[in-house]
């Protein structure tokens, strides 16, 4: 006994730094665990009173806004031109941008002709440019959905490139001595491998796309959720400025679990691949 | 005698496959302990129960607080500067350029202090890998497989310089590998591991400064590779 304890003396178990796998409930429930806390605080103030119902709605009053609408101000149609313009623009920027910026990553020839003039380009707030828009395209559907797309182009064309230039060189290397060339090799090998960055810019596309949607339909619009948006904030009708806010929200998660599909289905090889 | 790192009665469990079988192993301090094993044989898994990176299901593993460990790959943060490599996580005080340079130049890398990881030959890196592991002063070093990815020729260099190191500094050693040329030339002891158990555990009387061949160099690894169950032609 004394001769393994003086042996010892000393000696240390190592701190193990294990983080345990969750289980999916506990999971799923830590994940919910803010955004119902966040409702309950709004419930807490409106229904008290310490807010008063004219500086926000409390969760009853929006509900019965939002119901109202639907029966008699068709949201569901103003809801469903907002998210096929939101979809249409982010569809036809983020295109553009992955083209882009497949390109500038892919040929030396294409970085030069295009990467300065994009990113010059990059820096004008899209927001000023509708003008141009309504003046070329008219106040119709097509102005709405170009200034989305032109703002979506860009961040899809910056990780698109990015991407496509940090994909592993020996890789490639090893595709083209094995006969791959051209469309095979670009589609085959080097988009898929970028596609983390890729699914990233799309992120980041439908982040700035809604940006895009709230502005060009509060402008002039006289559908969709920014229209009534603008129309409660003239009115001063509160419930409906929260109700529109809400569908937003709900757009973004709507968004987020496409891009998690897309993720899933795009690079199952990346499943379980986390730094803990 | 006191121990640089000792494994009691540990079992460990991955799923159904049990990978570790009450093992029990003791590296004394300055020892140099090789650990022999095949491919899925627990030997990893040994070296990263030490490391801290798994928990044992039952026993325990001890280890000084002082420990340190070079990968099978140099695993050098690519955004740091090799100097700042070598002295990454010391306290403040201590991780100054004169620490770090005298370290590089007991692995003949001084001149590369201000270049970048992604520059160095794989040889090279894993000497700043060695450099790092060995700045510490470390009571424990441990090997995983540290020589595996290196070509045949810098691998012979990388072998010679640990030795040279090992027997300056004195640190007990755990090298996890599966060369039994390897453990023969640098071990004091080799212990295989076969089935998640200690199978041999046998010293290695050979004189030092060691070199490859001579029949009780042989002697010992033909007997050696007979306990992993590869079978030398005469």
């Amino acid at each position: 006994m004394t001769e393994t304890t003086t042996a010892t003396a000393g000696l240390v178990e190592p701190r193990v730094d294990q983080v345990r796998p969750r289980s999916r409930r506990r999971s799923l429930a830590l994940r919910v665990l803010v955004p119902l806390a966040l409702f309950g605080l709004w419930w807490l103030l409106t229904g008290t009173g310490i807010v008063a119902p004219n500086v926000l709605a409390s969760p009853s009053a929006t509900a019965s806004a939002f119901w109202n609408l639907v029966t008699h101000d068709d949201l569901l149609g103003d809801i469903g031109v907002s998210v096929l313009r939101l979809l249409v623009g982010v569809a036809i920027g983020s295109a553009l941008g992955l083209l882009l910026g497949t390109t500038s990553g892919l040929f030396a020839l294409g970085e030069e002709l295009l990467d300065s003039s994009l990113q010059m380009l990059r820096t004008i707030p899209f927001p000023a440019v509708i003008f141009f828009f309504i003046v070329w395209f008219g106040i119709g559907e097509t102005a709405k959905v170009a200034l989305i797309a032109l703002a979506t182009l860009f961040p899809m064309y910056l990780q698109a490139s990015n991407g496509v230039r940090n994909v592993d060189r020996r890789v490639v290397e090893a595709a083209r001595t094995f006969g791959l060339r051209g469309g095979r090799l670009v589609g085959g090998v080097i988009v898929p491998l970028a596609s983390p960055a890729i699914l990233n810019g799309l992120r980041f596309s439908f982040g700035v796309g809604i940006l895009a949607l709230v502005i060009a339909e509060t402008d002039n619009a006289n559908q969709g959720i920014g229209a009534l948006l603008y129309q409660a904030y003239s009115l001063q009708q509160v419930a409906n400025l929260m109700v529109c806010i809400i569908l937003y929200a709900l757009i973004g998660i709507l968004i987020d679990l496409i891009v998690r599909l897309l993720e899933r289905q795009l690079m199952p090889w990346r499943r379980q691949v986390a730094v803990r | 005698m006191t121990a640089a790192a000792m494994v009691e009665g540990v079992t460990k469990a991955f799923g159904d496959h049990q990978v570790l079988r009450d093992v029990d192993l003791r590296v004394d301090a300055g020892e140099f302990v090789a650990l022999l094993g095949a491919s899925g044989s627990g030997k990893t898994t040994l070296l990263r129960l030490l490391l801290g990176l798994e928990a044992p299901d039952t026993g325990r593993a001890l280890v000084p607080p002082v420990r340190t460990t070079v990968f099978q790959e140099p695993r050098l943060v690519a955004s740091k500067r090799v100097w700042r490599n070598v002295v990454i996580g010391l306290p403040r005080a201590t991780a100054t350029r004169p620490v770090a340079l005298e370290a590089l130049s007991v692995v003949g890398l001084a001149k590369h202090a201000d270049a970048w990881p992604g520059t160095l030959s794989g040889g090279e890196a894993q000497r700043v890998a060695l450099a790092r592991a060995l700045v510490r002063r470390p009571d424990l070093l441990l090997l995983d497989e540290p020589f595996a990815a290196l070509d045949a020729l810098t691998r012979l260099k990388m072998q010679g310089l640990v030795a040279d190191l090992v027997g300056r500094y004195r640190p007990g050693v755990l090298l996890v590998t599966h060369d039994v040329e390897e453990a023969v030339l640098l071990a004091d002891r080799v212990a295989v591991l076969k089935d998640g158990r200690i199978a041999v555990d046998q010293p290695v009387d050979l004189p030092r400064p060691r070199r490859v061949g001579g029949p009780e160099f042989d002697g010992l690894r033909d007997r050696f590779l007979a306990d992993l169950g590869v079978v030398v032609a005469d």
